[in-house]
């Protein structure tokens, strides 16, 4: 067994020159400190990306992306297709899953203050790869075309349509006409199975050559600990020892895949009528949340601006600055730990809790 | 100090009037001017429909609206006066009788109402000097008469049986007629009434089934004929069914025999059989045809009520289990249309047509039932099936746990 | 001189094997249990379609002028008429009062409820009876030799 894989990579590096790859794979390490499990979060993100690739690819199969038929054909994979309640359950659940993870991941980098030099376009690779994933989860939810999905569709393009600006061009964007049709079903399936894969193909080719690279970053913290002879600094290597406990938390996760799938199957619907009225209580996916109950909390006026249109700039600002905290946060690149990056930090992730809460009340 | 005002008004009224253009109606202008009861009329006439038509004080009163003295209302004038309650009909009918006069207002609307009021127990006892009873303005109102189609009109379909229960309803009014008072108060109980409150207009209420301008309780050999002009399947069940010859022969009122009259409630299952709560063992007793008849037809609605029931219960509860059972729940509405088309035959009192519709309806019901076990089969399966697959996940994460333990156990 | 312990380790220690095959055994048990529903779903069902808001519910000429037919759409049934000019109207046939399947009447050339005697019109406006509300009515087109009722979104 194990000489016949050696066979085959030697075949391969006589054609690809993979040997070069194995060697630099070979001798890959993580460092060991008490901070070691958030480095998890990005593996499993990944993980739950491609579970989504898999299921999407054998959706693909069944769907079909047009008002008539798009419905019925969800309805034909839960109930005629073999296991295809499984694959869709789990494509649905795996999806919110994967944005969970991955805002983990993503605050975990921030309070552990991995985006400091040299990893500046590691987070920015990151935040757009977040934002990626938020627009497949948005053109995702739409595409059983169900009376939730069509509404919350219906809002949602409608705050599009607030941006300053550009805001009219980018909702007859997005909806593919003025209203939600079957135009912007089609659309957001293009946007889904080929536009926003193939960036995120990119990004994250960028993203992982950039972490294989510059390896995993050690906290502030413990590397302070390490200069001042506290703790010695340790690592473990990547193989086999990291990837088995990666696997472990996959396999966790395929389980609570399994038993969601299984027990509390993703909810077909209604079929979409865009003449009946919109039912009461329509809200986006939970990872909008924070930022619909912002928009119903925000006066009709501030100052001169009106309301939505000063939220979604006040939005737009934050994650501006956002994406620019490798920049702005200088003192990171020292090792140093700034109480109001850490503070502001908390306060973001604070909001972001407390808004979704209130929406679900 | 009455006489002073109304010179007064009239100098007011012809001083303005000297400057004024527009055709006169003094009559308003006059009448507005005064007060109380004598202000009424023309406060109330600005909506009525007459006005709105065109129509002036003098058109039903007589008198010269152009006169603005008191000689307006003189005999030589043409003044009618206000005319006295048995002459009403006729005060009203001298317009709204004649065909070629009315059509110029409106070319569809009726100008039998006289005739008909004429043939009805109020028309009657008028002429027989009764001024008690209901003449035009009774229900139509005086000088602000809207269009029965106007929400506010007294003869709005939902404002009808609040019309005649104004002197129906009063066991005052009503006692020399000695006929019940009851009626606007039961019929408030019913369906119709019911329906008609949430705004579906084909609902009867009073004048629907005893008419309006000839009104009439219908007589008790046509009571069905009344039902029926809605109730079509029924009166035509009915007609064929034992129950028609039967109930003529003993006097009773067809279907308000077990519907009642004016209280019409909705009818359950209930209703067939033999049980306490049961119209059948009003007339049926243990041992004749009827009471078995009545037995069997209750059984069968139950047996198919209860196949219904059973269906449904599982297939909600595979339903919420997450289960797709959309198309069986369609099925059911099928058996559910054999339980509505069943009901209906109960009127043949034939348990034959009714066993037939339920039969079939039963069959279906057990189909759903089918599908849904089978549904709960498949969670059962699927169940069982994530628990191999949470087992094998467990044997893979153990043996993770133990190969890094055990590769891990040398270096510390 | 001294003795060594010599006892032979070998590549694999019996703790090691029975840990190496736990572990293989687990991944090859989880595998086959991904990988089995993933097979079976790439095999169609016996049922090729969904059943689509596009049917067709009738070929043309199957029809004769002044008559109808009831047909699935999705997963309710409707109604096919063909009138007097030979012209085609669809409707569903879910009656509004009480869910009942109406139908065609030749005779009265108005669609009919066999459950309360509603009656509804060849607009699908209700006439007569207790509906309260239209049948909802569908579109058809003639498509080649098909017959074919669509519901707009």
């Amino acid at each position: 067994m194990a000489t016949l894989y050696r066979k085959t990579l030697n075949w391969l590096d006589e054609r690809f020159g993979t040997g070069s790859v194995e060697e630099f794979l070979r001798h890959k390490t993580v460092p060991v400190n008490r901070h070691m499990l958030w480095y998890y979060l990005g593996g499993m993100t990944l993980f739950l990306f491609i579970i989504q690739v898999l299921t999407g690819i054998l959706l693909l199969l069944y769907y079909r992306p047009t008002p008539n038929d798009a419905f019925e054909s969800v309805q034909y994979i839960m109930t005629q297709v073999r296991f295809g309640w499984l694959i869709r359950s789990v494509h649905s659940w795996s999806a919110n899953l994967m944005i969970f993870t991955a805002f983990m991941h993503m605050f975990s980098v921030y309070f552990l203050k991995a985006y400091r030099k040299p990893r500046e376009l590691t987070w920015i690779s990151g935040m757009l790869l977040l934002f990626i994933l938020l627009g497949f989860g948005f053109s995702g939810y739409l595409l059983p075309w169900n009376t939730l999905a069509f509404f919350a569709t219906k809002v949602g393009t409608e705050m599009a349509g607030s941006v300053p600006g550009v805001g009219k061009w980018l909702l007859v964007f997005l909806r593919g006409g003025q209203e939600v049709t079957g135009a912007t079903l089609t659309r957001f399936f293009g946007f889904h199975v080929a536009v926003l894969p193939g960036l995120a193909t990119l990004l994250l080719a960028i993203h992982l050559l950039l972490v294989q690279r510059l390896g995993m970053s050690v906290p502030p913290s413990v590397e302070r600990a390490i200069a001042e002879g506290r703790t010695s600094p340790r690592s473990m290597p990547f193989f086999p020892n990291f990837l088995l406990r990666d696997m472990i938390g996959w396999y966790a996760a395929l389980g609570v895949l399994g038993g969601l799938a299984a027990i509390f199957p993703w909810e077909l619907g209604a079929k979409a009528d865009a003449f009946a009225a919109a039912p009461a209580g329509i809200r986006p996916e939970w990872y909008f949340l924070f930022m619909f109950q912002t928009l119903k909390y925000l006066p009709a006026k501030i100052l001169f601006l009106e309301g939505e249109f000063a939220g979604i700039l006040g939005f737009g600002a934050a994650a501006a600055v956002w994406v620019l905290v490798p920049f702005l946060d200088r003192r990171a690149g020292f090792g140093r730990v700034t109480r109001f990056f850490t503070g502001l930090g908390i306060f973001v992730l604070g909001y972001i809790v407390v808004l979704s809460a209130l929406a679900l009340r | 100090m009455k006489n002073s005002m109304i010179f007064l008004a009239l100098m007011f009224f012809s001083l303005r009037a000297a400057s004024a253009a527009p055709p006169k109606d003094t009559c308003l202008a006059c009448h507005s001017a005064l007060e109380g009861d004598s202000a009424k009329p023309a406060m109330e006439f600005e909506g009525d429909v007459h006005h709105q038509a065109g129509l002036s004080c003098a058109d039903c009163h007589g008198g010269d609206p152009n006169d603005e003295s008191m000689n307006a209302m003189s005999r030589a004038k043409g003044f009618r006066g206000a005319p006295k309650k048995n002459q009403t009909p006729d005060f009203c009918a001298r317009c709204h009788s004649d065909a070629a006069y009315m059509h110029r207002f409106n070319p569809k609307m009726r100008v039998d109402q006289l005739s008909q009021y004429l043939t009805s127990v109020h028309g009657k006892r008028l002429k027989q000097g009764d001024s008690k009873v209901a003449a035009c303005v009774d229900c139509h109102g005086v000088h602000n008469i809207l269009p029965a189609s106007d929400t506010r009109s007294p003869v709005h379909p939902t404002n009808v049986a609040a019309t005649c229960a104004h002197c129906h309803s009063d066991p005052v009014y009503m006692k020399a007629y000695r006929i019940p008072t009851d009626q606007a108060a039961r019929y408030r109980r019913s369906v119709h009434a019911e329906m008609l409150a949430q705004g579906d207009m084909s609902s009867p209420t009073c004048s629907t089934c005893h008419g309006n301008h000839g009104a009439t309780p219908p007589g008790i050999t046509s009571v069905a004929s009344v039902c029926g002009t809605c109730h079509v399947f029924f009166a035509q069940l009915y007609e064929k069914s034992p129950h028609q010859a039967a109930f003529a022969k003993l006097g009773l009122p067809g279907c308000v025999q077990c519907h009642s009259n004016h209280e019409i409630v909705r009818p359950t299952d209930a209703w067939v059989g033999s049980a306490p709560q049961s119209v059948c063992i009003t007339c049926h007793a243990a041992g004749d045809k009827g009471y078995t008849t009545a037995q069997a037809m209750s059984a069968d609605l139950t047996h198919l009520g209860s196949s219904l029931t059973r269906a449904q219960e599982v297939l909600n509860v595979a339903e919420r289990a997450g289960m797709e059972v959309s198309d069986a729940k369609v099925q059911l509405t099928d058996a559910n249309e054999a339980l509505v088309k069943a009901r209906v035959n109960i009127h043949t009192f034939d348990e034959a047509p009714v066993r037939k519709l339920t039969d079939e309806g039963v069959e279906i019901a057990g189909k759903s039932y089918q599908a849904g076990v089978a549904a709960l089969r498949e969670r059962d399966f699927r169940r069982k099936g994530l628990g191999i697959a949470l087992l094998a996940i467990v044997l893979a994460i153990s043996g993770l746990y133990l190969k890094i333990r055990q590769m891990e156990s040398g270096k510390l | 001189m001294e003795t060594t312990d010599l006892t032979p380790r070998g590549s694999v220690q019996p703790g090691r094997r029975w840990v190496n095959l736990l572990l293989g055994s687990g991944v090859v048990a989880s595998i086959v249990s991904f990988i089995y529903p993933a097979m079976r779903y790439i095999i169609p069902p016996p049922v090729a379609e969904s059943a689509s808001r596009f049917v067709v519910a009738a070929k043309v000429g199957e029809l004769k002028n002044n008559s109808g037919k009831i047909f699935k759409f999705g997963s309710t049934p409707a109604l096919l008429v063909r009138l007097v000019d030979g012209s085609y109207r669809a409707f569903s046939a879910v009656c509004t009062h009480l869910s009942c399947t109406v139908q065609f009447r030749s005779d009265l050339r108005e669609i009919w409820c066999a459950c309360h005697n509603g009656l509804y019109d060849l607009e699908g406006r209700n006439l007569s009876g207790p509906p309260p509300r239209p049948l909802e009515v569908y579109e058809v087109h003639i498509q080649g030799e098909d017959v074919v009722v669509t519901r707009t979104a």
